[in-house]
Parts: structure tokens; C-alpha cells; sequence
């Protein structure tokens, strides 16, 4: 069977479980609506699911964009700055130490109930692994390619360009498959502690109302843009860097 | 072409005195072998020539023209160190690209001149890969790989080249045809080669010397006769190879047996 096939398969199982489980335990749909249940409700709210997954994804993409920039500026500072690596770990340390959700609501009233404060919530989950795993990718440049490098009168900007940075490229990709998972939390979460549109935002009105197939609707939605968001980056990262070592053949 | 001196040369790593007081002169236009066990400390002094950081060191490596060996050497490892992200033409004018500075990218100076390229697809004919130079390095084989470390060594065109064991994990074959493709390309510059191998000091070196003991010591240099690189049908060789070998042998019976 083709790889790209089999995430499908795997699908399809777990609908027809999903399916099988609510006929068998013969489930009341404000509990657990059967696949087709939520699927219906999909079709009639179509147009109110776009609007809100059009929030949700700017809100992620736009975190993600912003903090994978801000992960690679900080590991690049924390390797060219030595001086400063021990007055920066702490507060980045902190920062990771609070539970996204704690510091939700403070975001909230900072940053309003609009956009920023999800961009901003999707940042503090992301930027963290993004710049760990390119600050390791950039530190563990084979030492050959730096001794030569420096026998050849390399300026450290090229070296970095040349070398130390495509060298350090896998690394960020393991870094930014996390982020790529990880994205939706912030986002979904920054819309739960006060938001007046997304999925998040939309999941909440539906549960309060019983609306639970509604509330699958939005769940499957989400669910499909972050799977759709993981295999793209995958895809796009297995491209860009080709020459990406992979030891186990399967 | 000028010799390279080296005076008073000395290692420490910690309490580890690797060598210290190594005096030796690498005759210009000449290659220099030196043979040695592993672990003796013939990386160390590469390095220590190339001024790359190994250890505590100090003495001094002095041109006999006066100038400093700074930007004079062209380096050339037991790995081939190809970059993977580069295609082989890539590779061999890696130098140029690391010595551009932020005005050349700013007055958008071509990275590679017209006549860089030219001389990168020459030296790539001389190493017979011309067919593969924009094949990413992960499509070779090791002694094309090797070949390809060749051709950058060459593009650096630098007066003083220094090898550690740059043939050491090819096999025989391959190995003999490298060292005649050195040869031939490496003529009339001053090279240190470092390697295991008896043979390959005795074919290619113009004076051949062996590192041994703790703290390690040069042996008197031994000079083959006849031109490099020199054919495997001479006696006179073949013998001396047999006493170098039974010579390292016995080091490390001695470094055995000399353990506390
Ligand atoms: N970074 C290091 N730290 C401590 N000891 C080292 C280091 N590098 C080399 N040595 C020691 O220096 C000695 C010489 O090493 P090296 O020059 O690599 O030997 P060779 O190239 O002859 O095999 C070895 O005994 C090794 O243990
Ligand atoms: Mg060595």
C-alpha cells in the first residue's frame, strides 16, 4: 500500500468504530452524535464553519509564521552571544514553566479579545521548541566543516550561510513539526478564555447550547486543519532539504 | 618555493604531554610524510601547523620567506568533508563562497567569476569528474568523494597543503590510483601528507618520517630514491617498507609492554 494512502485508511477505520460504538451502545446524540449526525450537521452550517475556521487558521498561521521567526532570532542569538545565554535562559525558562492557560486570561487583557492575544497565546506554545531544536541544530555543526572552513579564510557571516545553517536545518524541522502540532492549542485555547469568533470560540457556544453534533462539526474541522497543516509541512520540509539523514530504511 | 619550518613545537592536553621540542622542516616544493601509530599525535600537529585549536601548544611555524603560514594552507582531512547540501562544482569552490564578504553581496559581485568557473571545471577534468559536477555528493562513490576533496584542495591553490590520512579508508585499488592522481596534481607544492600506511609514505614522500614514543619523537628522515610516485616493482622500496612496518610493529609491542 502507498504511504500517502494509508492515513486515509486509518481514517476511514476510525469513522466506521466511531459509527459502530454509537449504534451499539445505542448513544443519545447530545452525548456522542454518530459520524453521519455530524457530517449533516457539517453541510448546514458550512458557511458559519468557514467564517470561524478562516479566524482560527489566521490565528494559527500567522502565530506559527511570527514564532518560528522569533524561535530561529533566538537560538541564532544564543549561539553567536554566548555572554548573554545565561541572562536569557531564565525568563525563556519561565515562560514555558506557566501553563498556556494560566497565562491566557492576562493575555486577554492585554491584548483584547481580538486576534493579538491568540497570535500572541500561539507564539508562547511554539517559539520554545522551534528555537531549542535550532539552537542544538546550530551548536552541533561537524567540527571538519568548521576547522576547514576557518583554514579557508571563511567570513563567519558566509560560514553561518554556507554551513552552520543548512547544517542546522534538520534539526529545525523536527523543531517546526512540534510547532506545527502544537499551533492549534495556543490559538483554540487563547479563543476558550474569551474570543467572539473561531473554531474554539464556536465549539464553546455549541456546548453550551447541546448542540453537540455542532460541536463535532467544529472539532472535525479543526482536527482536518491541523492533520492537513502537519502533512504539508512534512511534505515541504522532506523537499527542501533532500540530503536529510535518514538512517532506519523501515 | 619556500620550506615551512617548525620550531619547537609542544602539546599538552591537561597533564597529557602529547610532544614538545618537535623541530622539522617541510622542504619547499616537497612532500613530507609522516608515519605514525594511532593515537601518537599526528593530527595534533597538523593542526597545530594549520593553527586550528588542539590543546595547549606553543612554538612557532615560520615560512623560510618570512611571512606567516596564515592563509597559506589548503587542508585536507581523513573524512572528505563534503558538504551535502552542495552540488560537487558547489563543493569545490566552497572557499570562494565562504570569502565573500557582505560588499560583495551588496555590489551583487558574481559568486563564481567566469574565470573561478572555468578553472573549477578544469580541475574537475584533471580529477576526471567533470561529468558529475552538479551531482549532489550523496550520489558518489567514496573514492569519487575523495577525488572530489582533491579537486577543492586544488581549487584553493594554495602553496602549502597538508593531508591527514586522506586515502586512509579506500580500498587498495582506489587507494593507489589517488595517490598517483596527488602526485601528478600536487606536484611542486610543499605537502605534509600524514598517514598509517608505509607504502603510501614510501611511495609518494620525498623524505619520510615517523613519529613515535611518548612523548613523541621525529625519527631521522628517510629518503627514498627515485621520482614520486614510485612503482610498486622496486625492491630497494619494498624492503624499506618491511622495516618501517616491523619498526611500527614494535612500537606498539613497546607501548604495551611499556604501560605502568
Ligand atoms: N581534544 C582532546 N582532548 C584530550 N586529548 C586529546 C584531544 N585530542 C587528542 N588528544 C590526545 O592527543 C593524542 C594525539 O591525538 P591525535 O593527534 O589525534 O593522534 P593521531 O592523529 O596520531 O592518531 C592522543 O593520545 C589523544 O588522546
Ligand atoms: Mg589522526
Amino acid at each position: 500500500m502507498k504511504d500517502s494512502v494509508k492515513p486515509f485508511v486509518v481514517l476511514v477505520g476510525l469513522l466506521v468504530l466511531w459509527h459502530t460504538l454509537v449504534m451499539a451502545f445505542d448513544m443519545p446524540s447530545y452525548i456522542l452524535p454518530g459520524p453521519l449526525a455530524v457530517a449533516n450537521s457539517m453541510v448546514d452550517n458550512a458557511s458559519l464553519l468557514w467564517e470561524h475556521t478562516l479566524v482560527t487558521l489566521s490565528e494559527m498561521l500567522l502565530g506559527l509564521l511570527l514564532g518560528v521567526l522569533l524561535g530561529i532570532i533566538l537560538a541564532l542569538v544564543l549561539v553567536y552571544f554566548t555572554a548573554l545565554r545565561p541572562w536569557l535562559l531564565p525568563p525563556l525558562l519561565i515562560t514555558q514553566a506557566i501553563p498556556v492557560f494560566a497565562l491566557a486570561p492576562i493575555l486577554m487583557l492585554w491584548f483584547g479579545y481580538g486576534l493579538t492575544s491568540k497570535v500572541v497565546m500561539t507564539i508562547l506554545v511554539i517559539f520554545f521548541p522551534v528555537a531549542t531544536c535550532c539552537y542544538d541544530g546550530l551548536r552541533h555543526t561537524h567540527q571538519g566543516w568548521l576547522d576547514m572552513a576557518q583554514t579557508m579564510g571563511g567570513n563567519r557571516l558566509a560560514i553561518l550561510r554556507h554551513i552552520r545553517w543548512p547544517a542546522a536545518l534538520p534539526a529545525l524541522a523536527s523543531g517546526l513539526r512540534v510547532a506545527v502540532v502544537v499551533a492549534p492549542i495556543g490559538a483554540v485555547v487563547g479563543e476558550w478564555v474569551g474570543s467572539s469568533a473561531g473554531l474554539g470560540y464556536l465549539m464553546l457556544q455549541a456546548n453550551a447550547r447541546l448542540w453537540t453534533d455542532q460541536m463535532f462539526a467544529a472539532l472535525t474541522v479543526l482536527a482536518f486543519c491541523s492533520v492537513t497543516l502537519y502533512y504539508t509541512t512534512d511534505r515541504v520540509l522532506r523537499r527542501l532539504i533532500p540530503w536529510q539523514p535518514e538512517t532506519s530504511q523501515e | 618555493m619556500f620550506d615551512v619550518i617548525i620550531r619547537r613545537a609542544s602539546l599538552r592536553f591537561g597533564n597529557h604531554c602529547v610532544f614538545t621540542d618537535l623541530n622539522l622542516t617541510l622542504k619547499g616544493g616537497q612532500w613530507t610524510c609522516l608515519l605514525g601509530g594511532s593515537g601518537v599525535g599526528k593530527t595534533s600537529l597538523l593542526r597545530l601547523i594549520a593553527a586550528l585549536p588542539a590543546g595547549e601548544t606553543t612554538g612557532e611555524v615560520v615560512c623560510q620567506d618570512g611571512f606567516s603560514v596564515h592563509h597559506r594552507i589548503a587542508w585536507m582531512a581523513q573524512q572528505d568533508l563534503l558538504l551535502p547540501w552542495f552540488s560537487v562544482l558547489d563543493n569545490i569552490t566552497l572557499g570562494q563562497r565562504l570569502r565573500r564578504n557582505l560588499t560583495d553581496v551588496f555590489t551583487r559581485r558574481p559568486l563564481l567569476s567566469a574565470e573561478v568557473q572555468e578553472q573549477a571545471m578544469s580541475i574537475l577534468e584533471k580529477v576526471g569528474l567533470s561529468a558529475k559536477a552538479d551531482v549532489l555528493p550523496q550520489h558518489l562513490s567514496g573514492g569519487q568523494r575523495q577525488r572530489v576533496a582533491l579537486a577543492r584542495t586544488l581549487m584553493e591553490n594554495r602553496p602549502l597543503v597538508l593531508m591527514d590520512e586522506p586515502f586512509g579508508a579506500l580500498d587498495a585499488i582506489t587507494r593507489l590510483n589517488l595517490q598517483d592522481l596527488a602526485c601528478e596534481l600536487l606536484q611542486n607544492r610543499t605537502v605534509l601528507l600524514i598517514t598509517h600506511d608505509p607504502l603510501e609514505a614510501l611511495r609518494l614522500g620525498h623524505e619520510v618520517y615517523h613519529l613515535r614514543g611518548h612523548p613523541a619523537r621525529l625519527t631521522d628522515a628517510i629518503t627514498p630514491p627515485g621520482k614520486t610516485p614510485r612503482t610498486l616493482d622496486n625492491n630497494g622500496l619494498m624492503a624499506l617498507q618491511g622495516k618501517l612496518l616491523d619498526r611500527l610493529r614494535h612500537e606498539s609491542f613497546d607501548e604495551q609492554s611499556g604501560e605502568p
